[in-house]
């Protein structure tokens, strides 16, 4: 399946992409089986959406996709059908937070 | 022609400054690295042309960049700085114990002989050090392994290791300092450490003269005398003439003893520079009028330097890694500012002019001499 990935501006410039980044993930699609195809395409970006070594969303980054907050969910809950069908994109976000 | 190349950490991005040896007229790149903070950056003294910069936001965590020609292109090299071993737990602000975090890197030293070795002093006050240019970074855990560790509490800006003071008559010997632990000396490379406060007197902490507990601003050495360290502390100004070993206070007539930044002059290792500031909670210089003072003697008798320097309504700070020295003749005289200025005096401080007014606030300055 390919899975779409809207990443935040900052973290766009520093993988060095434009627009959506499509992921092809086999088996279970959840945050944590995109997030690893992410790192893996884009080693850059270790660190800049979860702990290296915990891999725990890091506070001020938000997951959403089919307009639901998914930051909270289980890292291991499978994503929404239309992001697995890859019609919607999962969205990592900078939390509204000043700055 | 000799030139330089003044390197300016903001919290929105990084800024190179360069010009000849004349320091009349200055190029400016930048934004590097666009709205992120860079508490530092700076280049390898073996290697001019190495530079390494940090790079973080609260949202996206800590990313380092490594630069090999000057600062034109950048690399995000390696970013993961985890604690050796279990990391324990330091004193909170509350008094409780809390668990050592990683927050950022606020200030990175190149090895003075091998561009790929770096010191990264990094907020939970630790010491890392990379000797593959970045790849990788370890912590240099003796010391905040310290028996005094678990005792060690933030100041206002976190519990940071901001200052790395590298021997260069002895690699083995090395010298940080932590707000709000104090000041700490390895002569083994780093494996173990221990506190150098004797001397200072802090009122801020139930035992005014403990062995640690000082908020220690920052540490200037000149590299000719390398036993001679220069600090500034939270309150007043002093000197160790024995490596750190017991300090003395050479505030003498400055106007305030408070303040951040401290400098040695290039050629005159008893000219001292700093920017007083009126006190802890009021962070701008005396009655608006932005001064850096200078002493030729080591301490006690200072002169202030206002001739270029706004002398009305100037209410910003000078962060301490925000003033540096270049080593030309006469020696250059940099600093940057909370209101986004950056001064330059090319006269070592006898008259100062504006090279940039309006970057974001400056957390810090580094200046490259260059062939």
């Amino acid at each position: 399946m390919n899975i779409r990935v809207w990443l935040p501006a900052h973290l766009r410039a520093l993988a060095r992409v434009s627009g959506e980044v499509v992921l092809p993930i086999d088996g279970l699609v959840t945050q944590r089986t995109v997030l690893d195809a992410l790192e893996e395409a884009y080693p850059v970006l270790r660190g800049t959406i979860r702990d290296h070594v915990t891999k725990q969303r890091r506070p001020f980054v938000r997951f959403f996709a089919c307009e639901q907050d998914l930051s909270h969910e289980s890292p291991d809950a499978p994503l929404p059908a239309p992001v697995v069908a890859g019609t919607e994109p999962f969205l990592v976000v900078g939390a509204m937070a000043g700055g | 022609m000799s030139g330089v190349r003044v390197l300016v950490g903001t919290r929105k991005g990084a800024f190179i400054l360069t010009a000849d040896g004349k320091r009349e007229r200055w190029e400016v790149s930048g934004p590097h690295f666009a709205g992120w903070e860079v508490y530092h950056l700076k280049g390898s003294p073996a290697n001019p042309n190495r530079l390494y910069a940090s790079q973080s936001t609260g949202w996206f965590g800590q990313l380092i960049q490594r630069s090999d020609d000057g600062g034109t292109t950048w690399e995000p090299v390696g970013n993961q700085f985890t604690y050796d071993g279990v990391p324990g737990t330091h004193q909170w602000y509350d008094g409780t114990q809390h668990p050592w975090e990683f927050t950022r890197v606020w200030h990175l030293e190149p090895s003075l002989s091998d561009p790929d070795t770096v010191y990264a002093g990094v907020e939970d006050a630790a010491l890392f050090r990379t000797t593959d240019g970045g790849a990788t970074w370890q912590e240099l855990s003796g010391l905040r392994q310290h028996p005094s560790g678990p005792l060690w509490q933030p100041g206002a800006g976190g519990l940071c290791l901001h200052t790395i003071v590298l021997d260069p008559s002895d690699p083995k010997r090395i010298y940080i300092a932590i707000s709000a632990a104090g000041a700490f000396r390895t002569d083994d490379g780093g494996l173990t450490w221990r506190p150098i406060n004797r001397g200072l007197r802090s009122d801020g902490i139930p035992d005014p003269q403990a062995e640690v507990g000082h908020c220690v601003h920052h540490l200037a050495m000149h590299p000719a005398r390398p036993g001679v360290l220069f600090m500034q502390k939270h309150w007043d100004v002093m000197r160790s003439d024995d490596g750190g070993d017991n300090w003395h206070e050479i505030s003498g007539n400055l106007p305030t003893d408070f303040g951040f930044p401290i400098a040695v002059h290039a050629h005159e290792p008893e000219t001292v520079y700093v920017v007083p500031i009126k006190s802890d909670s009021e962070h701008y210089p005396p009655d608006g009028k932005l001064r850096v003072y200078r002493s030729r003697s080591g301490g006690h008798e200072w002169e202030p330097l206002a001739t270029g320097l706004p002398q009305r309504d100037c209410y910003v700070n000078v962060l301490r890694d925000a003033m540096a020295v270049d080593t030309l003749d006469p020696c250059g005289i940099y600093f940057g500012t909370t209101g986004g200025q950056v001064y330059a005096s090319a006269n070592g401080g006898d008259s100062w002019a504006p090279i940039v007014r309006d970057l974001p606030a400056v957390l810090s300055v580094e200046v490259q001499t260059l062939p």
